[in-house]
This record gives structure tokens, sequence and C-alpha cells, in this order.
């Protein structure tokens, strides 16, 4: 501001000014930022490296092999391997996971959210039990269905087979799909079981008919989350006893194997003198693979629930 | 005049309403029992364990970790757990809160928008996946070069996978944490004339500690049951922690001997070497429970807070 | 104001208060001489004798002797958390889920006791039927959300079910609105029109009771008055029970009107509800017995 001739009032209404738009550098404020943005960043690059290194060493086996990587058996020769075997194991895991784990994660939900009395003791200690279940490491869910399915339930399963480790994963992933059905039902508005009770409908006409279709994208986000889940993992099917040498037949009752498996084994193998692909890169062409499947179900689950959430704020 | 009769209703529709409540109660009991299942199966198998090594709890601290050869160091075990969590988890908090951080209270939206459904994919990423991952980059591109270990597999490698298995849970139950805090606090802050550095810092980090030490304890528990990556990149060395418990070496966590309890061809379901499992199994279990416990403590803390 | 139903067709119930177990002689002194200058053959729908309702161990509200006619709009009114809400669900147990709360003291529906254990709530509700509050239409069309009742009782048939759901959108003055339309989202229809096709759906399962709870604290002076006209047209055909906040209305729709207030608790730090009195709308707009109720009604508190 220049010195002429002016009033107090326009060098105080000046000065207020400087000092509101003053640009002081906050360092410190700005330091923060750069960290925090450094870290999210370094996240980020930690999901593209690791896609970059699965499709960058798949990408000459998939290239030249395509689908008959997908649907040749597993085998001790890397120019012939595939990932067939393992895709049949956890098909068949994903299915006893929605055949199994869905209906009585949902019913237990249902119990929990719309008929237990939220204040009993028996109600608390099964919700505090179920949030413990979902802590457990997968590894002691294998050595459950180890000792459950492969020897208890052997008449059932027929011992180390795909159905003892598809019901091992539906146990694993109950307290997910309990979890997030509960959550799912608990957002279903009380004004709309006020209106089905009004008209004379019982509990569970009330639960059959709105509750659970309101709730219904929200728990199938919460299924779909729970397959996946089901999906990637290996540890208890390592404990169960999954195959990971020669599988010639697959079957339901027969010797297993799964994707997850095949990608633990072949990535510890050395590459043999004669053949031309390294069994490393089988491993990152069936983790391509296993990614695709898990991926798609975690994006779809994703855009479900945005696409739900977006719907009610809407109505 | 009305009579109770009256108002009974259906006996169909009473007895429809009983049975689902029945089945519905059936499955929430079924979560009962399996909690009670994991425990009694792991349990009856650490026992039959303990007999098999006819209660001689010398071999439970005979340096290194060589089941064959009835050796059975806990020390061994615990040590490489509690290595490759650590460095877990030198890798997933700053990563995990640092991005929290920047998601609950810097990201615009739009940022917001993208950035966290990313981090949800990062965390559907099965862990096979990162122990592949870990193998053929993190170990021998990044570990190795800086480090410069005899092995390529080595605890501090299969740390940093299992921090990258972490960053996700880290950052949700963080940024979940952060959220809670409502925003009267933040407002008051800049009401008061305080710069965005100094309301987090000073405001909101504080006001939502216990929801932050709830992700804390519930990573930790996640990193030391991780298996694959512990597998697969950790080196799988039982020779025991007083040589080797620097991270750069390779090294055996728990959950690395309950699967080569089971592993080989020579698997001898009953003897000791199998046995051990449950044993192993059973401490594991105790552990994770404890933190989770704990971890649901805080979380519950900070909701009653707010 | 008689509109009172008298045909002999009805069942006639005598109303004798006087067998109430815990009553006093006075307040059944009192109760006789409040309904003495009423004809004795009016049906009573509910009575209730020295009910308490409870959120565990907090009492809410106290009612110690009110009785609903047939064919009557009864209206309770009060200062907000005075318990009358809670009262009204109380009458088709809306209450049993709050899993808290607990009923003390009786009410009889038609001689027959509400919370007697052998009694289905689902069936007490077929019958007493509930308007709520904010409009809460099924997320469903106009067309199912009226059928949705009568086809829980087993109505199946098409004929049946469209004549159902004319006859009830027609009772709730809607049909001439959505006729064209009964495809369509209930959610899509205006305030009103969402109360109003919550009645139609109350009005379908054709009940005896229809309770009815602020039912037009969520709308507009216009949508208001087409709601009380109706209310008026139903009553030829239900009982019903009003919790309004608006006194005009129950001045204007209602036949008795029971005043509720709130008063301390004896632990002197929450307040409970309770009714202070009960009488013919007029009266209480007119000559009310006590002070509280006069103070409410000329808008000197509450």
């Amino acid at each position: 501001m220049f010195t002429t001739p002016a009033t107090a009032g326009e060098h105080a209404a000046a000065s207020v000014r400087a000092g509101l738009t003053r640009q002081d550098r906050d360092v410190a404020g700005m330091a923060m930022l750069a960290t925090l943005l450094f870290t999210t960043l370094v996240t980020l690059f930690i999901l593209v490296a690791l896609l970059a290194q699965v499709i960058g060493e798949s990408s000459s086996l998939l290239g030249e092999r395509g689908v008959d990587f997908v649907t040749s058996p597993i085998g001790s020769d890397p120019d012939k391997i595939g990932v067939w075997s393992g895709l049949y194991g956890s098909i068949f895991i994903g299915v006893f996971v929605v055949l199994v784990a869905i209906p009585l994660g949902l019913a237990a939900a249902i119990y929990l959210e719309e008929y237990a009395n939220a204040k009993h003791r028996l109600t608390r200690l099964i919700m505090v039990n179920i949030r413990n279940l979902a802590g457990v490491p997968a590894v002691i869910y294998g050595v459950l269905g180890f000792i459950l399915f492969t020897q208890w339930l052997e008449p059932v399963t027929n011992g180390q087979s795909v159905i003892a480790a598809g019901l091992t994963m539906a146990l694993l992933v109950l307290p997910i799909v309990v979890i997030t059905s509960m959550e799912a039902i608990r957002a279903v508005p009380g004004s709309l079981r006020d209106a089905g009770f009004g008209v004379g409908a019982s509990r569970w006409e009330v639960t059959r008919d709105h509750v659970l279709p309101y709730a219904a994208p929200g728990i199938l986000t919460g299924t779909v989350l729970s397959v996946a889940r089901a999906l990637g993992e290996a540890a208890p099917l390592i404990i169960i006893g999954a195959i990971t040498g020669l599988l010639p037949e697959t079957s339901l009752t027969g010797k297993f194997t799964a994707i997850p498996i095949l990608i633990y084994q072949w990535t510890g193998r050395p590459k043999p003198p004669n053949s031309e692909f390294a069994f490393t890169e089988s491993a990152a062409a069936a983790g391509l693979v296993l990614l695709v499947i898990v991926l798609v179900f975690n994006a779809s689950a994703v855009l479900l629930r945005n696409r739900f959430e977006k719907s009610r704020v809407g109505s | 005049m009305l009579t109770v009769a009256d108002l009974q209703g259906s006996s169909k529709q009473r007895n429809r309403e009983r049975t689902m409540r029945v089945v519905v109660q059936g499955a929430a009991v079924v979560t009962m029992v399996v909690s009670v299942l994991i425990f009694f199966v792991l349990a009856r198998g650490a026992y039959t364990f303990l007999d098999e090594i006819d209660w001689d709890f010398a071999v439970l601290s005979d340096l290194g970790w060589f089941p064959r050869r009835s050796r059975f160091d806990l020390r061994t075990i615990l040590v490489g757990s509690v290595v490759m969590g650590g460095v877990a988890m030198v890798v997933a908090v700053p990563f995990g809160l640092g991005a929290a951080i920047y998601l609950s209270e810097y990201a615009p939206a739009r940022v917001r928008k993208v950035v966290k459904p990313v981090i949800e994919v990062l965390a559907g990423v099965p862990s096979v996946i990162v122990g592949y991952f870990v193998v053929r980059f993190i170990a021998p591109e990044f570990v190795s070069k800086i480090f410069d270990p005899t092995h390529d597999r080595n605890m501090l490698a299969a740390g940093v996978g299992i921090g990258i298995l972490v960053i996700p849970i880290m950052a949700s139950v963080s940024e979940d944490a952060l959220r809670s805090v409502p925003n009267s606090l933040r407002e008051a802050s800049y009401g008061i004339g305080a710069r965005k550095i100094n309301t987090v810092l000073r405001i909101v980090l504080p006001a939502a500690v216990s929801g932050l030490v709830a992700a804390f304890i519930i990573a930790i528990s996640r990193a030391i049951g991780e298996t694959m990556v512990a597998v697969m990149a950790g080196g799988f060395d039982g020779s025991g922690p007083y040589s080797g418990a620097w991270p750069t070496n390779p090294g055996l966590t728990m959950t690395t001997a309950m699967t080569n309890a089971v592993g080989g061809t020579d698997q001898d379901v009953g003897g000791a070497p199998f046995q051990v499992l449950f044993f192993v199994g059973l401490i594991l279990f105790t552990i994770t429970l404890l933190l989770n416990v704990i971890g649901d403590r805080f979380v519950n803390r900070i909701r009653q807070q707010y | 104001m008689s509109n009172v139903d008298t045909s002999p067709a009805r069942a006639h119930v005598p109303i004798t208060h006087s067998h109430g177990p815990s009553m006093t002689d006075a307040t059944t002194a009192q109760t006789l001489t409040m309904i003495d200058d009423e004809p004795a053959d009016e049906t009573i729908v509910f009575d209730i004798e020295d009910l308490s309702v409870y959120y565990g161990d907090f009492r809410a509200v106290t009612v110690d002797e009110l009785s609903v006619r047939e064919h009557e709009i009864t209206a309770f009114i009060g200062p907000s958390g005075c318990g009358k809400t809670t009262m009204l669900r109380s009458l088709n147990r809306m209450n049993d889920f709050i899993d808290i709360a607990r009923v003390e003291g009786s009410i009889t529906y038609h001689g027959v006791d509400l919370y007697d254990p052998e009694v289905n709530a689902t069936e007490v509700r077929r019958r007493i039927g509930m308007v709520f509050q904010k409009p809460n239409p099924f997320p469903k069309s106009i067309y199912d959300n009226v059928a949705y009742g009568p086809r829980l009782a087993g109505v199946k048939k098409r004929a049946e079910l469209d004549d159902v759901v004319e006859r009830s959108l027609r009772g709730a003055a809607l049909w001439d609105e959505v006729k064209d339309r009964l495809k369509e989202s209930g959610l899509g229809l205006s305030g009103g029109q969402q109360q109003r096709l919550c009645i139609a759906r109350a009005v379908a399962v054709e009940p005896d009771v229809i309770l009815m709870d602020e039912p037009c604290s969520a709308l507009d002076p216009i949508a208001t008055a087409r709601i009380e006209d109706l209310m008026q047209e139903m009553k030829e055909t239900y009982t019903i029970v009003i919790v309004t906040h608006n006194m005009q209305q129950a001045g204007r729709v209602s036949d008795r009107t029971a005043f509720f207030t709130t008063e301390v608790n004896p632990d002197g730090e929450r307040r409970t509800g309770r009714l202070i009195e009960f009488d013919r709308t007029e009266k209480i707009f007119s000559m009310p017995e006590d002070e509280r109720t006069e103070q409410y009604i000329t808008g000197r508190f509450g």
C-alpha cells in the first residue's frame, strides 16, 4: 500500500487484509501432507508393482499357451502343466461356501438381528464369539477341518477331498458372512418392520417379505467378499492335505488341489534344465488366473455396495 | 366378547413361526459349536502331543526346531513369529496409518473415492500371491539389494510381505477410528485458530487413540497368524533364535511349523512330529484370541466415546 | 357427535368397571360419574386398568383407567414425552419389539387380556391395525402395498385381491388419484398420498381397530385436512385411536380425549408419563376437571 494521503480507516482495513491474506509458509503442515501422500502413494504403488510382477512374468507363457494353460492338469513338466486341477478344486470350494456358509451365516445373522434379545447374555456371548472367530488364523481352521471333515466325517467327505476342503472354507468364512449380513440387516429401517407388523405380519413374514429384500444387496456384497476370501486361502488346504504333485483325475471325492496351492508349489520349484518355461512362470500365470477371479469378485462387491449406498441416499 | 382362543391365530402359522425361530437360532448356535470344536480339537491334539513326548518338557527348549529329531524348541518359532510380525508392523503402521490419516483428514472426496477402493482391492489380494510377489520381487530386487543377506528368503523379506498384507487392515480400522471422531472437535480446534497439522496431531489422533491401538493390535494378530508368506519367503530355518534372531536370517514361524508338521510324504499321523501341529496351533490360537479380545475392547471403547 | 352405532345387531356390553380388583372405591366412583351421562350400552373395545409400561426399570407411562369405545375416535394428547405413543403401541403389542419394554396391569380387548401368554401378538395386530407417524409404504407397488395384508391372510385369487385393493383405496380416498398407476412404486406418491396409502394398507386387512400415531405430523395442512375428513368416514366402520401433538386436531376429530402429561419420577431425574384426564372431547376442551389439562388446552404449557 502507498502512503498517499489516506484516512486512518483505510490504513486499518489494509493492514487487516494483509494479515488475513498473509501467505506464511506452513513448513510443518506441508511436510505432514507430503509424508501422508508418500505413504498413500507407496501403498498404491505396491499393488501396481504386484500386478506388474504377476502379469510380466506370466505374459510369455500365457501368450504362447493361452487357453491350454487353463485346461491342462498339473504335473512335473512346466511346459505342459496347467491350472485346471486347481481351478476345479477352487470352483467347488466356492460352491460349498455358497451352499453351506451363506445359508448358515445368513440364518445366524437373522437370529441375532431379528429374533434374539440383544441384551441377553447368551446373545452377547454369541456375538463376541463370532467376532473372535473372525480373527482366528486360517491355518487353525485347517486343523479343525482336518480332524472334523477328513477324519470324523470321513464317510461323508471320503477323507482328503474337495468336499472336506469346501466345508473347511465354509467354516472359515462363516463369521464374515454373519458379520456382513448383520450389518446389512441392521441398515433396514425400523419403519419398514413397523409397517409389516402393523398389518399383522408375523416375525418371519416381516423378515422374509421386507427385511431380507431390503438387505439383499448388502448381504450379496458380503457373500461375494467371503467367496473371494475362500478362493484365495491356501493355508487350511495345506493342513487338510491338498495334492501338490500329480493329479490326473479331478473328482469331488478324490484327491484335490486348488489354485492357491499350485501358486505356492510352483513358486518354490526350480526350473528343470531342458524346459522352455520355468515353474515360476506357471506360478505367475496361476496367480493371474486367481487374481482375475478374486479381483472380479471384490470389484463387483465394491461396485454393488456403492450403487446400493447411492440408491439408499436417493430414496 | 372375544375369547383368548380368538386371538391365538392359526396353529399352522404358530408352528411355522416356531420352526423358523428354531432354524435361525440353530444356525447361531452352530457358530458357538465351531468355537468349541476348535478348542476341543486343539486341546485334545496338544494333550496327545505331550503324551507322545512323555511329558518331557526339556524337548520344548532343546535348541532348534527339528520335530523329526524330537527337538521342539518353542523359542525358535516364537522368536520367528515375533521377528516377522515385528517387521510387518514396521511396514504396516507407517503406511497403513499414513494412508488412513490422509484419507480421513486430507483427501478430497474425489481422491478418496478412488484411493479407498484401491486399498480394498489390495486387501483382497490372496496371501499366496503376496508370497509369490515377495519371493520373485521384494526379496531379490529389494531386500537382498539393500541388506545383502546370505539367503534371498529370510525373515525380513517375509516380514515385509506380511506387512503388505496387513497394511489394508491397519488402514481401514484406523480410518474408521479417525472418522468416528466428531467434526465438532475439529471445528473447535479450527475455531481457536489452530492449523490443520495441529488439529490432526493434537486433537484428532489423541481422540481416536483407542481405535488406533485397536488397529495396531488387530494387525499384529493378523501378522502372527499369517501363514503363506512366512512359509514361502521366510527361509524355513529351524536352527534356533540365538544365532539367528536378526531379521536378515532365515526363520520359522508358528504357522510355518504347523504346515511343516503335515507336509512331506512321510506324513506320520499320530507321532509327535505330527501331533505338534495341535500343540503349536493351541499356542497360536491362544495368542491371537488374546490379541483379538484386547483389540475388541479398544474398538468398543472408541464406539462408546462418541 | 353421536355416530355411535346402537343397532341391536351389535353386541351390547354393559360397562362394568366395578369388578376391577385393584381399583379404589374413590376412582371407581369417579369413573362411574364420568361415564354416567353416556348411554350405557356401548361396546368397550379396550379397557385399560392400572397400567404401567416400563423400559427396563424406568416407568414410561401410567394409566389408571381408560376405555375406548367402538366406532369412536379416541385421541391421546399431551406434551412430548408424556407416554401417549408408548400407550398407543401397547394397544396392539408393538412394544413387544422393544426388548426391555414391559407392561404391568391390564389391557383387555373385547374382554380378552391382550397380554395373556396364550394370545398371539400377530393375530392381535391383524385385528388392530396401525398407521405410523411417518408414512412408511413398503418399497413395492401401490397395488402390492395394499394387497400385502390380504395375501398374508391367504387371499390368492386375483379378482378378490383386485376387489380388496380397490375397496381399500376408495376407503382411504386415494382410488381416484392412483387407479391408473397401481403398478408404480408407493414411494413415488406425495407425503399425504403415502399416508393415505398406509391407511388403505391398514384397512385392507379389515381390522377392528386402527391405531394412528400422529398420522399428520409429517403432512401439510391440506393433506392433513383430507385425512381428518377420512377419519370421520372411517369411524363408521372402525374404532380409531389417534395420538396427536396437535390439540386443534384432537378437538376437530375426536369423540373422546385422553390428556397425558409428564410428572417427575420418584427418582427425581426422569419424568414419567401419566393419564390425567379422560372424557368426552367437548368436555375436556370446555370444562376440564384438572387444572393441568386446562393449562395445556389453553396453551400455557407443553
